[in-house]
Order: structure tokens, then C-alpha cells, then sequence
């Protein structure tokens, strides 16, 4: 462990009870403020924690990448939200090129519509996850793996580096085009409004007043982003190779004492992380219907914040501290102003790390000697 | 350790975010892009011979136009509308007893080529007329030496203020241009959804770092609000934002008639795709960003935005101008064949109206001139900006339809 002097940001911690005071004074004025422009109309408010909760559950999958890559490895991986835009690609020419939404009708002609679509869509999903996981796969291969050994500042610049790869290289005419291309989805919208009981909203006209509206794509986002989580949970905590990352996270010199294929876990790692990102990918681009090659920063940016929040290595912060600032995005957009959204994001990030530098769940810095 | 790491890294990420900010919009679409048809290979008028006087019986007028560089097809578009309406006024017997002599120069687009071009034909050529350039930053520079040197100078396309301005705001008063900029379009659009839509309450969505969409909706709520109309929300976002969400919970809050979001293609899809699905059924109304080829009819379907011209007015000038563009050149006209064909007619108009092909005279001509061209009745205001019509078009079950042709 290396002494270092105490630097300006640990001189500002030292006063931490004074930064403590001006979170609850400033988290006590927005739930005040929230609350009173809430009363106002209490169902713009119910459709904005709806709106919140799309992008919120998004954002988790994608800030649950850097999590675990964080907690074993010691890296932001900043090409992560890349990764992201590669998935969101991969369905889009999986969709729109091939048609693979529909293969299960192409093959057999009397399945029932529904039943192909939505395991052509699980198949579009599952390839553009498989996809990304070979990509971050080859790419802690080539960039990341030589600098285990270096200083942790020369792998961030190269992920910075890798980042910067994958958008322009996919800018390039013969592989995405630099273009805003309409996503085709691979399903039917439909629309529900939520009104004395749940109703569907026909195309072309106007739901009645009070009523919170929501589409089918929520409902996908939220199921498929809890399911992936429970799993990625059962192969944390339950499986072998869970077992594994646990303990490279934990102490990596012994953990190979211990037999385990550090480097195997690593990989594995990464693979997850990015299978995640790209069902983000397909998930987002759904939801807002346009791939573009730097469509990745922005999303990427946010869900690392939401990691930082909710306490980097911590799978139950990223998903926490992603639903917080999926809610913090569009309330301060639906009653503060639309461009001070990612200033309030990123405000939030100086706070956390001001009071709390381990984020909501984080544990406190184990020091090894 | 870690805190360190984190705190450099929090840095790292405002500054890349700062840094995102500053790159351009990936599509800039400027008044009238519009991919031009097939290049026909129209014989360039040879005009080589050095002319130092005048032969009495002909004319010179230039055409200075971008036919290399970034935008060729622009220029081509350009030279060919022009060419037309001179091959018309010939065939009529010209203008003041003279016929039309063209001299066609490549400007580029650029500042030092059309400086050039713009000097040979004055200089060597003896030309006291000039068409030309498409592109803004091409046309302010002619515009100095057409004003130094009195000569007449009419853009057919260059939407940027500067061109007919001086430094000190006032007029150029021998530089005109064919084209409406862009805040008229707003006031087009608040015009038509107050009269045609019988729109009362808007809402306006707009960029606030787009000079572009910030000037059109500025312009819209003006007229909007000055006749009887009520803006009853207005929200602005980023060219960053992708999740429309909260600001189309408040659309649908308000209940507005029509929602005026003057953007370009790519954000009006994403906004109108996500419109869509929270229920929203008030059309959207936008200006000509929306003229792409990329549109999202799907999801902006209903939608209305302003344009420069249709081939599918059924004005007889319109269909005329477009039937006999086909024939000459086996294509559909574009907007800039358009508005070059309008620039060079008005200029002709002009000389004949002043009775003397002298600059001094022709030029206060055209500022008092109304004219009837494809894209409308033209005259000018005090800054040389042309008052004329505008087309609506909307976007009906995937084909853009045209509706009405609004005047100001």
C-alpha cells in the first residue's frame, strides 16, 4: 500500500459531515419540490416514474457490465458502452437485412405469427449477445490482457483507446456508415393505457385524460432486464465459475494459488458484461428507434454513473444506483428543464463521490498489502 | 487509491462529455439539400472569347456555381435551372432586343475559387450580371465584389443573412437572393396551422443549440401567439437526447393541436416515433430539415412540414416549369434547379423592366419587382429577402403529398 499525502479531494472528505448536511438539504429540496409539482397532476407524474422506469432498466444492464468487470479486474471499461452500440447494430442488420425475427415462419409455415416473433426476437437477442461476448472477448485479448501487470491508469487509456476504435471504425462507410438509421423493430408496438383498469389504445387516437400510457416495449424491457439479472445472479452466487469470480474479485494471487484459471475468469467475465450490453443494445434501440455509431457514449456514460452510485463492483448497486438515475434523467427533464438532465446526472455522481466514494452499496476499500 | 482513480475518472467523463457536445450533428441539411437528378451533360456555353466590349445585341449574364468540390450535384442542379430560363427568354427573342449570352464558371462552393471566378467574369468577361453561388460561404464573398463594383449579383439558395447585409446591417443593395431564409419558414407554418389547420394551441419542441430550429421556432411562436393562437408549452433538448419520454408526457399533458418541431430528419423521427407510442395525435409541423430521403414516413406520418417548391403544385407555372425541365433533361427538378430557374428569371425580368442592361438601374428594379415564379409571387423586403410563398407538404401513408401553398 502506498502512502500518499492527503490529496484536495481527501481534504474536502475529511469535511465530509458537511457535504453529508448538503445531500439531505438538497435531497429534502427535490423531494419537495418533485412532490409539490406531483400534486400538481398526479398522473404526468405516475407517466414520468413510467418513462423513468424504462430508462432506468437499461441503463442497469448496461452499468451491470462495468460492475463486474470493475470488481475483478480493476478496470472501467470505458469501450463497454460501444459494445453496447455493436448490439444495437447486430439486431438492426439481423432485422431489417436478414429477417431473422421471422425465421421460425420462413421454416415452418403454419407456426402462429406470435409464437415466430417472439422466438425470432429471442434469436435476434441471443445472437447479438453471443456477438458482443465475442467481441469483448477478443478485445480483453488484445488490449486489456497485456496491461494486467501495468499501471491501472495505462488500461483505462487504452479502453478510452478501444472506445474510440469501435466508434470510428464503425463510422467507416463499409461497416455501420456514419448515417441515423431507423431501427426496425423486430415486434409490433402496441399501446395500453392505464385508466380504471387497463386499457388498449387503438393507433391514431388520443387516450382520455389522466391516464398513464405504456407499450408493450416496457413491459419487454423490464421482464427482460429482471431475468437477466436473476441469472446473472444464479451464476454469480450459485454456480462454479460465480464461485470463481468471487474469489478473483476478492485476492487474485491466491485465488490462482487456489487452482483457479484466473485468466479464463476474466474473460468469462468480460463476455457476460458485454452479452448484457448488447441485449441493452437491442433493448434501447427498441425503445428508441434509431442506431447510430456514437449512439453508445451517452447510454454508456450514464449507466457508469448509475455504477458509481450505486457502489462500483456491487451488482445490487448497479441496478439500484441505474433505477435511481433513470428517475433522477426524467424527472429533472419532465419538471426541471431537458437540458439540465445530464448536469443534474452528473451532479449527482460529484455528490456521491463527495459523501460517499463506495456508492450506495459499496464496500469499504479492503486494503491488501 | 481508488477514490483517486475515481475522482480522475469522473473528470475524465465530464470532459468527454463536453467533448461529445462539441461534435457537429452528423447531418447538417442545409435549406436545399436535395439530391439532384441524373447530371445530364449540358453543353457548357462557350464564352472564351475575351470580351472587353460589349457586341451590341447580346447579353452576359454569369453563372457561378459549385459543379466540383463538396456539393457538384448542387451546382449542376443549379446551372441547368438557370440555363433554362435564358434558353426561354432566347427563344422569345431576348431581353431589350439583345439575346442572352451565359458565362458558366466553378465556384466550388469555397471562398477563394468563387473570388475568382467571380473576378474573371467581371473583369475579363465584361459580365454586369451574375447568378450564383448555391453555397453561403461562396456567395458572401461575391457578394463584397459585386457590391464594390456595382454589379448585380442574385443567389438563388444562400440561406445565410450576411449575403444581402453589410457588417453594419444594412442592405447590399446590388445583392439579392431567390430563397426565403429560415426563420420565414416558421412564420409560414404558424400561418397554416392557424388558418388551415385551424390550429389555437401549440406546442413547440426545439433544439436551443441550433441556430437553425431555434430561429424557425422563435419565428413560429411570434407569429403563432400575434394572431390569436396560444403556445401552450415549449421545451427544448439536446442533439444528445435520445429518450423523448418526459418532454412527450408534458405534449400530452397540454393536449395541444399541433406540436411545431422544426428539426432535422433524424431527431424528428426519434421524437415521432416516441410520440407515437404515448398516444400523442396532434400533428407534428417542422420546416425543410424534414425534406429527406431518410425520413421515418412511418412513424411521422400525418406530419406537415414547410418546403421551398413541389413538382406537385398544380399552379400552371409549376407544371409547365416541370414538363419542360423533363424534356430538356429526362429528370424531375429539384428545389435548387428550382430556385436558380426563379433567380435567373427574376433577374431577366428586372433588366427588362429597367429598360437598360445598366447595374445602377437594374438593380433597383428588382428591389421593387413582383414577380411570378415556380416557387411563388416574389417581391422584396428592405434587406433583399424574397416575400413569397411557401409549399406545405405532409407525409400521408409513406408518399409526402403536397397541400397548400401559403403566402406570408
Amino acid at each position: 500500500m502506498e502512502i500518499t499525502s492527503p490529496s484536495f479531494g481527501q481534504r474536502i472528505i475529511q469535511g465530509r459531515w458537511i457535504g453529508k448536511i448538503a445531500l439531505v438539504l438538497v435531497s429534502l429540496l427535490t423531494i419537495w419540490w418533485v412532490g409539490n409539482k406531483a400534486a400538481q397532476s398526479p398522473s404526468l407524474f405516475y407517466q414520468q416514474i413510467v418513462n423513468g422506469l424504462q430508462l432506468g432498466f437499461v441503463y442497469a444492464l448496461i452499468a451491470l457490465g462495468y460492475t463486474m468487470v470493475y470488481g475483478i479486474v480493476k478496470l472501467i471499461n470505458f469501450a463497454h458502452g460501444d459494445v453496447f452500440m455493436v448490439g444495437a447494430f447486430v439486431s438492426y442488420y439481423a432485422v431489417s437485412k436478414f429477417s431473422l425475427h421471422v425465421w421460425p415462419s420462413t421454416i415452418f409455415p403454419n407456426i402462429s405469427p406470435i409464437i415466430s416473433v417472439v422466438l425470432g426476437t429471442i434469436t435476434v437477442a441471443i445472437l447479438s449477445m453471443v456477438i458482443c461476448a465475442l467481441l469483448a472477448i477478443v478485445i480483453e485479448r488484445i488490449a486489456y490482457k497485456p496491461l494486467r501487470n501495468a499501471p491501472r491508469i495505462s488500461a483505462l487509456i487504452t479502453a478510452i483507446g478501444v472506445s474510440f476504435f469501435l466508434e470510428y471504425f464503425g463510422a467507416l462507410d463499409f461497416v455501420f456508415t456514419p448515417n441515423f438509421i431507423t431501427y426496425k423493430r423486430p415486434f409490433q408496438i402496441s399501446i395500453w393505457y392505464l385508466k380504471d383498469g387497463f386499457h388498449k389504445l387503438e393507433s391514431g387516437t388520443a387516450a382520455p385524460d389522466g391516464s398513464i400510457i405504456f407499450s408493450n416495449i416496457l413491459i419487454i424491457i423490464i421482464l427482460a432486464s429482471l431475468l437477466l439479472v436473476l441469472g446473472l445472479n444464479f451464476i454469480v452466487m450459485r454456480t462454479k465459475i460465480g464461485k470463481a469470480m468471487r474469489a478473483s474479485s476478492y485476492d487474485k494471487p491466491t485465488a490462482r494459488l487456489m487452482g483457479i484459471n484466473v485468466d479464463g475468469v476474466i474473460s468469462i467475465t468480460f463476455a457476460i458484461g458485454a452479452a448484457l450490453a448488447g441485449a441493452a443494445g437491442i433493448l434501447y434501440a427498441t425503445a428508441y428507434p434509431q442506431v447510430f455509431f456514437w449512439m453508445g457514449i451517452t447510454p454508456g456514460l450514464k449507466a457508469f454513473i448509475a455504477a458509481v452510485l450505486g457502489g462500483i463492483g456491487s451488482i445490487p448497486g448497479a441496478f439500484v444506483g441505474a433505477l435511481i438515475m433513470g428517475q433522477a434523467e426524467v424527472l429533472s427533464a419532465g419538471y426541471i428543464s431537458t437540458p439540465m438532465r445530464d448536469a443534474i446526472a452528473f451532479a449527482i455522481l460529484i455528490l456521491v463521490l463527495l459523501v460517499k466514494p463506495t456508492g450506495l452499496y459499496g464496500e469499504p476499500e479492503r486494503e491488501k498489502a | 487509491m481508488s477514490k483517486r482513480i475515481l475522482v480522475i475518472v469522473s473528470i475524465l467523463v465530464l470532459a468527454s462529455l463536453v467533448l461529445a457536445a462539441c461534435q457537429p450533428a452528423a447531418t447538417e441539411a442545409p435549406a436545399v439539400e436535395e439530391p439532384a437528378a441524373e447530371e445530364p451533360a449540358a453543353e457548357e456555353p462557350a464564352a472564351e472569347e475575351p470580351a472587353a466590349e460589349e457586341p451590341a445585341g447580346t447579353l452576359k449574364i454569369a453563372i457561378l456555381a459549385p459543379l466540383s468540390g463538396s456539393v457538384p450535384t448542387f451546382g449542376v442542379s443549379t446551372r441547368d435551372g438557370a440555363l433554362l430560363a435564358i434558353k426561354e427568354w432566347n427563344e422569345k427573342g431576348g431581353v431589350l432586343g439583345m439575346q442572352i449570352e451565359t458565362v458558366v464558371e466553378d465556384s466550388q462552393c469555397e471562398a477563394d475559387p468563387s473570388v475568382n471566378a467571380a473576378n474573371k467574369v467581371i473583369d475579363q468577361d465584361g459580365v454586369k450580371f451574375i447568378i450564383g453561388e448555391v453555397c453561403s460561404k461562396a456567395s458572401i464573398p461575391i457578394s463584397e465584389i459585386a457590391q464594390e463594383k456595382g454589379i448585380v449579383q442574385i443567389s438563388p439558395t444562400s440561406t445565410n443573412e450576411t449575403v444581402t447585409l453589410k457588417a453594419d446591417g444594412s442592405t447590399k443593395e446590388y445583392v439579392f437572393r431567390a430563397c426565403f431564409i429560415d426563420p420565414f419558414q416558421g412564420k409560414v407554418g404558424a400561418k397554416f396551422a392557424l388558418d388551415n389547420l385551424g390550429a389555437k394551441n401549440a406546442f413547440i419542441l426545439f433544439d436551443q443549440g441550433n441556430d437553425y430550429v431555434r430561429g424557425l421556432a422563435e419565428a413560429f411562436e411570434a407569429t403563432f401567439t400575434d394572431n390569436g393562437g396560444t403556445v401552450v408549452g415549449k421545451e427544448t433538448y439536446t442533439v444528445q437526447d435520445t429518450d423523448f419520454s418526459a418532454i412527450l408526457a408534458k405534449v400530452s399533458e397540454a393536449n395541444p393541436d399541433v406540436v411545431y418541431l422544426p428539426d432535422y430528419y433524424n431527431i424528428i423521427n426519434l421524437v415521432t416515433a416516441q410520440a407515437k407510442e404515448k398516444g400523442i395525435t396532434a400533428p407534428f409541423m417542422g420546416g425543410d430539415g424534414w425534406d429527406s430521403a431518410d425520413l421515418d414516413r412511418a412513424a411521422s406520418d400525418g406530419g406537415y412540414y414547410t418546403n421551398h417548391y413541389s413538382d406537385q403544385d398544380t399552379r400552371q407555372i409549376v407544371q409547365d416549369w416541370v414538363s419542360n425541365y423533363e424534356a430538356e433533361y429526362g429528370a424531375v427538378p429539384d428545389a435548387l434547379a428550382t430556385l436558380a430557374y426563379d433567380a435567373a428569371n427574376l433577374l431577366i425580368a428586372a433588366i427588362e423592366e429597367a429598360g437598360e442592361a445598366d447595374p445602377a438601374k437594374v438593380k433597383d428594379s428588382l428591389a421593387a419587382i413582383s414577380w411570378e415564379g415556380v416557387s411563388g409571387t416574389i417581391t422584396y423586403d428592405e434587406f433583399h429577402n424574397p416575400i413569397k410563398a411557401a409549399v406545405i407538404l405532409q407525409v400521408k401513408d409513406g408518399e409526402i403529398v403536397y397541400v397548400a401553398t401559403v403566402a406570408p
